[in-house]
């Protein structure tokens, strides 16, 4: 009786994560969604607890440990989800995903004593799977949070491609259970995998680390299924495929997003391959730059009709969400048309600038994609570009050799003034030169995106 | 071929969802890809029961320590995927004007 309370509880578990996930996708019902899906995943954890029976047909032992874990968990969990800042999202996603990589790791590690009972090949499976998500999530969280440099080992695809056959040998040797090498594979393929996850990760650059980030998420999905298949848990099974499948596609449609094939990011060293084209092709760039102060820009902005707010990258690490939203309200008070555009790809993740837009109150409807806002371009006075650079290179419409050639941008530059809020001449993630900077249309203001707009609030509100 | 044979029925079930999972995710804004993938991060935080039932069964004190561990990694997968994807989509609701 117990046993089959638990598969119905299980079952409804199954289809509130289906569901869940179906209502994550569509903007009224994504809270909705999220929560159902978290319903789901209490009752299945608490049905788990107190209805498991064990095939001796006995309820699980340790009970009041479990509960102390569980409580440590939750407790650390919801600290740490609700103190990250909004910008930091990304890492926390990655950090916690490598949690459920360990978890699964962990079952195996244990696993390793009833080898000989089950079957090898699922026990293999979610020790490698689980370990590579584990410590490549772990190394894409410190090189988001800048804790980790980018860094390229010579000739590191070989060594990886060396690395997965070696993984690949002993995984072999273990499943044949020869007893007298057993232990010692089983603990040098957890090692093995642990570094091919860190090696899987090291060169990719920051700016790709999103699909990264994506990719290891459906494996440790890949990894939940395994301890449903050795299991037979179909809850487990059922999310950790769904997770697995849906990651996986959500991989590609990133990838899509940037114009580049999932396999041209993971091998593709964007960072440094860039680089290395940046400094002969990107010198060829001659022009001046010019300059203009926080009143100038005022003055320009507040005799537009239109402005177009493109943010990037550099108005989240300044935080200047707010003062930009307190720009818009600002100039929106004069009569002035104000829109954002939204590259894809805009930040470290799809959708980060939404949310962080969002965070400061900025309407939903404001923030226009790309494919609505660039035909809107010709009819702008001018564009205010924070903290985004390679999204406006024009260099990927105009130049074959350049590393982002193809992917879709913004036509800014079809507006009448732009005007390029950044800290510096510095190249962007890309690390390539922004022909659009030297434009004659172009004018930058230099400074941290929190500072520069701060002022020009309070200039434009001099001009009153 | 045994190991196939034997769970057939699991079998199907990976399949029907590697197509449920793509049909999902198929025609989402792109504006709902953070969320997306990290309400998807909280769901394969279902790796947690394998955890559970581990140390349930766990005799020895090494193994009910890597378990112990395995449930806590596994709780904060969970619990901590649900509240950032909760914290990310509360800026999406309506607000007044």
């Amino acid at each position: 009786m117990q046993k089959h309370i638990l598969e119905i509880i299980y079952l409804i578990a199954s289809v509130t994560f289906i569901g869940g996930l179906k209502f994550l996708g569509h903007p009224s019902t994504a809270r909705r969604g999220n929560l159902l899906a978290a319903f789901g995943m209490t009752l299945a954890i608490f049905g788990t607890l107190f209805l498991y029976q064990t095939d001796q047909g006995t309820s699980l032992k340790n009970l009041p440990f479990i509960f102390l874990a569980l409580g440590i968990g939750t407790l650390l969990g919801f600290v740490a989800a609700k103190k990250v800042q909004m910008t930091a999202m990304p890492e926390m996603v990655s950090l916690f995903n490598g949690m459920g990589g360990a978890c699964a790791m962990l079952i195996s590690l244990i696993e390793f004593q009833h080898i000989h009972e089950k079957s090898p090949l699922i026990i293999l499976a979610g020790l490698i799977i689980g370990s590579i998500s584990f410590s490549g999530s772990i190394v894409a969280w410190g090189k988001l949070s800048g804790k980790i440099k980018d860094f390229n080992l010579k000739f590191q695809q070989y060594i990886s491609i060396l690395l997965l056959l070696v993984i690949v040998y002993f995984a072999y040797d273990v499943s044949c259970l020869d007893a007298s090498t057993l232990t010692t594979s089983f603990y040098t393929l957890l090692a093995l995998s642990l570094l091919y996850g860190v090696l899987f990760v090291f060169p990719i650059g920051g700016a790709d680390m999103p699909v990264v980030i994506s990719l290891l998420n459906s494996f440790t999905g890949v990894a939940a299924a395994c301890g449903g298949f050795l299991y037979d848990n179909k809850v487990m099974l059922v999310g950790g495929i769904l997770v697995g499948s849906a990651g996986t596609l959500l991989t590609i449609v990133m990838c899509n997003a940037m114009n580049r094939s999932l396999l041209n990011v993971l091998i593709g060293n964007f960072g440094g391959s860039a680089a290395a084209s940046g400094s002969t092709g990107g010198s060829g760039i001659q022009g001046n730059i010019k300059e203009l102060t926080a009143s100038d820009a005022a003055i320009l902005m507040k005799y537009a009709k239109k402005v177009v707010i493109v943010p990037g990258y550099g108005l989240a690490v300044a935080q200047a969400q707010h003062v930009v939203h307190e720009l818009e309200m600002l100039l929106e008070s004069e009569g002035i048309e104000v829109k954002y555009a939204i590259h894809p790809v805009a930040g470290r993740m799809p959708g980060h600038m939404n949310v962080l837009l969002a965070e400061s109150n900025v309407s939903y409807d404001k923030l226009v994609e790309m494919e609505e806002i660039n035909p809107e371009f010709t009819t702008t006075d001018v564009v205010l570009v924070v903290g985004a650079n390679d999204v406006v290179n024009p260099a990927a419409k105009t130049d074959p050799s350049s590393p982002i050639y193809g992917m879709p941008i913004l036509d800014v530059e079809s507006a009448q003034h732009v005007i390029v809020n950044k800290r510096s001449m510095k190249a962007g993630y890309a690390g390539i030169e922004n022909e659009l900077f030297y434009h004659a249309k172009t004018s930058m203001l230099f400074g941290d995106a929190k500072k520069a707009l701060t002022q020009l609030v309070s200039e434009i509100k001099a001009l009153g | 071929m045994e190991l196939i044979s034997q769970h057939m029925e699991l079998i199907y079930l990976i399949i029907l969802m590697v197509f449920v999972g793509i049909e999902i995710i198929g025609h989402v804004p792109s504006v709902l890809h953070t969320p997306l993938m990290s309400g998807a991060n909280a769901i394969h935080g279902v790796v947690i029961i394998g955890s559970i039932i581990v140390m349930g069964e766990s005799d020895s004190f090494l193994y009910q320590t890597i378990g112990f561990v395995a449930v806590i990694l596994g709780t904060l997968n969970v619990v901590g995927g649900f509240v950032v994807t909760d914290r990310m989509l509360e800026m999406f609701k309506k607000k007044k004007s």
